[in-house]
């Protein structure tokens, strides 16, 4: 901490590639919970490609981190060796798979905020995480495309997706608050970085997400309250029971390898 | 209504630039992006394309196989056409 | 193997009645050639049945092989392994993909094949009727169950119809690494702690015997293997398969430290083959006939994916249908 109590580069860095390494493996970790239960046989195959993406882009932002930490963690630690305390994801992507509704509007939510951060992430001036950044960007952009393409479908398709549908959007809604919601590691990183000032993103966000909306024929919901706290350590009762299934064994076996 | 598959889709495949698009498979897409979409995660995993073309099945106009006497036969004795057929004589280059 | 049913449920000489000799003769001259058969060409309607129900076969046993693999993505336990999984259940879906699509050539279609499998009817390999209970067991599925399937897969890609040898290259291509990666799990739980070799040697202690049950009936009881091996779709037969599998995998135990669980097991240096003891065929016909442990929940689970995707799959053709409808206008 500097002496007023703000972040110094070092700790914004560092919690910044910390974040988006749990978003990532948190969001990769639902995905493959998904596995095997598409609702036809390509989509499954498209559903693996994006827990891949995931599971690959955590390992990029934990491996960073551990070289920025030093003392011998590795990506794994940061995985199976954390408490849920310690996780700094957003609340949204830790949303259970529900229906294929449900998940596609998380993953349509979530990845349009997604590509403006690393859009912005990818000229920012750490150079490593600049780097990192622009590769992800690639990926979430067929992810999005994708997402989108089943908003449409299902939002335009039948009156039952329709209604399905536009019941996901309502119900995740309140978790779009958050990614925007900037504290004093974001404004640390923005000011030494030219990282992303999150809150501007906003409007942006607002208007893509708007455009599909309306494309699907449904209706944006409204702004009421909004939940937050996952990027500080206090997530919802979901985030528990994904991480005593992922991290059994780890925890269960301290001392071996695998 | 009925749950039948949705329409079959024939995929094609330029594995890098410069060589023809090929044949990869077929999948199943109710519409041209689904489908484009679809052959990207059913034949591209392993980085084997640059490149997609689909499709749909219904629209592939293929010969015969009743007909290939008719049609693929009648070429296999003009012999002439191939390089081979000509001899050169020794001590000619470039030809 | 993935299609062990055939060999029981394959009828005897039907159909062929109606055929005249002489084409029969002219197709088998065809297949005696080396020629490969394409979908619009002749065929007798015996060999195109034997092949839909062995592609299908193969292809729904992709698709079931994805659960107990599946079992365990939540909870690798590295992220390198995660990965590494995730790609691989991926694949399998992808090759029940190219399988169905080489059947479909063949005039039937995925819906149809699916629906037999979500009702019972359609066989899968009875090995994914068995439970995944620790992390070894994905090392033994890779290891074992991969490589016996790689044993029957090869020859496969020399198979007398087309699409069927075009999709099996393919899919051996991106086999070669599943087998790898689940005995490179074995190993560092060979060389792990106590507790991770207990685990491995406790998996190779459940999957030996299913594994060995996967090549098929013996050839004594394996009746329709003549007019397949006839028709080039299938090269060996289930016993010569299986000895070559016990050959190349005893040596693989043993460097891991492991012990394969046959008390009969010794190696025969006049052949230079393995001796292995008497198989549980009584358990192999139970585990097919919806006995195994875990039928009940494999198909349970397909079917319950198939029924919760019904709504998804008919708003996409419903939007399709409007999308036509505005363009047309």
């Amino acid at each position: 901490m500097d002496r007023d109590g703000a972040p110094t580069p070092d700790q914004a860095l560092l919690g910044t590639v910390l974040r988006l390494g749990d978003n990532a493996l948190i969001l990769g970790q639902r995905l493959a919970e998904a596995m095997t239960h598409g609702p036809e046989l390509e989509e499954e195959l498209a559903n693996a490609n994006f827990a891949l993406d995931y599971v690959g882009q955590a390992r990029m932002f934990y491996a960073y981190a551990a070289e920025l930490e030093g003392g011998g963690r590795d990506e794994d630690y940061y995985a199976f060796r954390r408490d849920g305390h310690e996780f700094r994801n957003l609340l949204l992507v830790e949303q259970p798979n529900g229906h294929f509704g449900d998940l596609t509007a998380r993953q349509f939510l979530f990845e349009q905020f997604y590509l403006l951060q690393l859009e912005a992430l990818a000229r920012c001036a750490d150079e490593r995480l600049a780097a990192i950044a622009a590769r992800a960007e690639k990926e979430i952009r067929y992810h999005l495309r994708h997402a989108s393409q089943w908003v449409v479908r299902l939002g335009d398709g039948t009156e039952e997706s329709h209604r399905r549908m536009q019941a996901s959007l309502d119900d995740l809604w309140r978790f779009t608050g958050e990614p925007f919601a900037a504290d004093d590691v974001d404004a640390a990183f923005a000011a030494h970085f030219g990282g992303p000032d999150l809150p501007a993103l906003r409007e942006p966000w607002r208007e893509r997400v708007a455009a599909v909306l309306a494309e699907a024929t449904l209706t944006m919901p409204a702004d009421e309250w909004m939940d937050g706290g996952g990027r500080q350590g206090r997530h919802s009762e979901h985030l528990g029971y994904l991480l005593a299934e992922m991290q059994f064994l780890q925890r269960a076996y301290l001392d071996a390898r695998w | 209504m009925q749950d039948e598959n949705w329409p079959l889709w024939e995929v094609f495949i330029r594995s890098k630039a410069g060589l023809a698009h090929r044949h990869a498979g077929s999948i199943h897409a109710a519409d041209a992006q689904m489908a484009i979409d679809h052959a990207r995660d059913v034949y591209t995993r392993r980085s084997e394309g640059v490149s997609i073309w689909v499709v749909r099945s219904a629209d592939l106009v293929a010969s015969d196989p009743a007909d290939s006497e008719a049609f693929f036969e009648p070429a296999a004795d003009k012999i002439y056409r191939h390089p081979t057929f000509y001899e050169i004589p020794d001590g000619v280059e470039n030809l | 193997m993935y299609t062990q049913g055939l060999d029981q449920k394959a009828g005897k000489g039907e159909a062929q009645a109606a055929e005249s000799a002489e084409r029969l003769a002219a197709f088998q001259a065809r297949v005696d050639a080396e020629e490969k058969i394409e979908p619009k060409d002749w065929m007798p309607e015996a060999y195109r049945r034997t092949l839909v129900r062995q592609i299908s076969q193969h292809a729904h046993s992709e698709i079931i092989g994805m659960q107990p693999e599946g079992n365990w993505l939540t909870r690798a336990p590295s992220l390198k392994r995660k990965a590494i999984l995730i790609a691989k259940v991926q694949d399998e879906a992808g090759h029940g993909h190219y399988l169905y699509s080489a059947a479909e050539t063949l005039g039937t279609s995925r819906e149809e094949m699916v629906d037999d499998l979500l009702t019972g009817k359609a066989k899968y390999s009875s090995i994914f009727n068995y439970p995944t209970l620790s992390w070894a067991d994905i090392g033994a599925i890779g290891w074992l169950v991969d490589g016996a399937a790689i044993m029957n897969q090869v020859p496969l890609c020399r198979c007398s119809y087309g699409p069927y040898a075009r999709a099996m290259v393919r899919i051996c291509k991106e086999e070669s690494f599943h087998q790898r990666q689940g005995f490179d799990i074995m190993l560092s739980l060979a060389r792990g702690t106590p507790e991770q070799k207990a685990m491995a040697q406790d998996a190779l202690d459940r999957w030996w015997w299913p594994s060995l049950m996967m090549f098929g009936p013996s050839d004594k009881d394996s009746k329709h293997s003549a007019q397949s091996m006839a028709w080039k779709i299938k090269r060996f037969s289930n016993d010569e398969l299986r000895q070559k599998f016990v050959d190349v995998t005893v040596p693989q135990a043993e460097f891991l430290g492991l012990r394969v669980p046959d008390d009969d097991l010794e190696y025969d240096a006049a052949s230079g083959h393995y001796r292995y003891g008497e198989i549980d065929w009584e358990e192999f016909i139970q585990v097919l006939k919806g006995n195994g442990p875990c039928n009940r929940q494999r198909l349970e689970t397909r079917n319950r994916a198939h029924a919760e995707g019904a709504w998804v799959r008919e708003a996409a053709r419903a939007y399709a249908t409007k999308q036509r409808g505005r363009r047309a206008a």
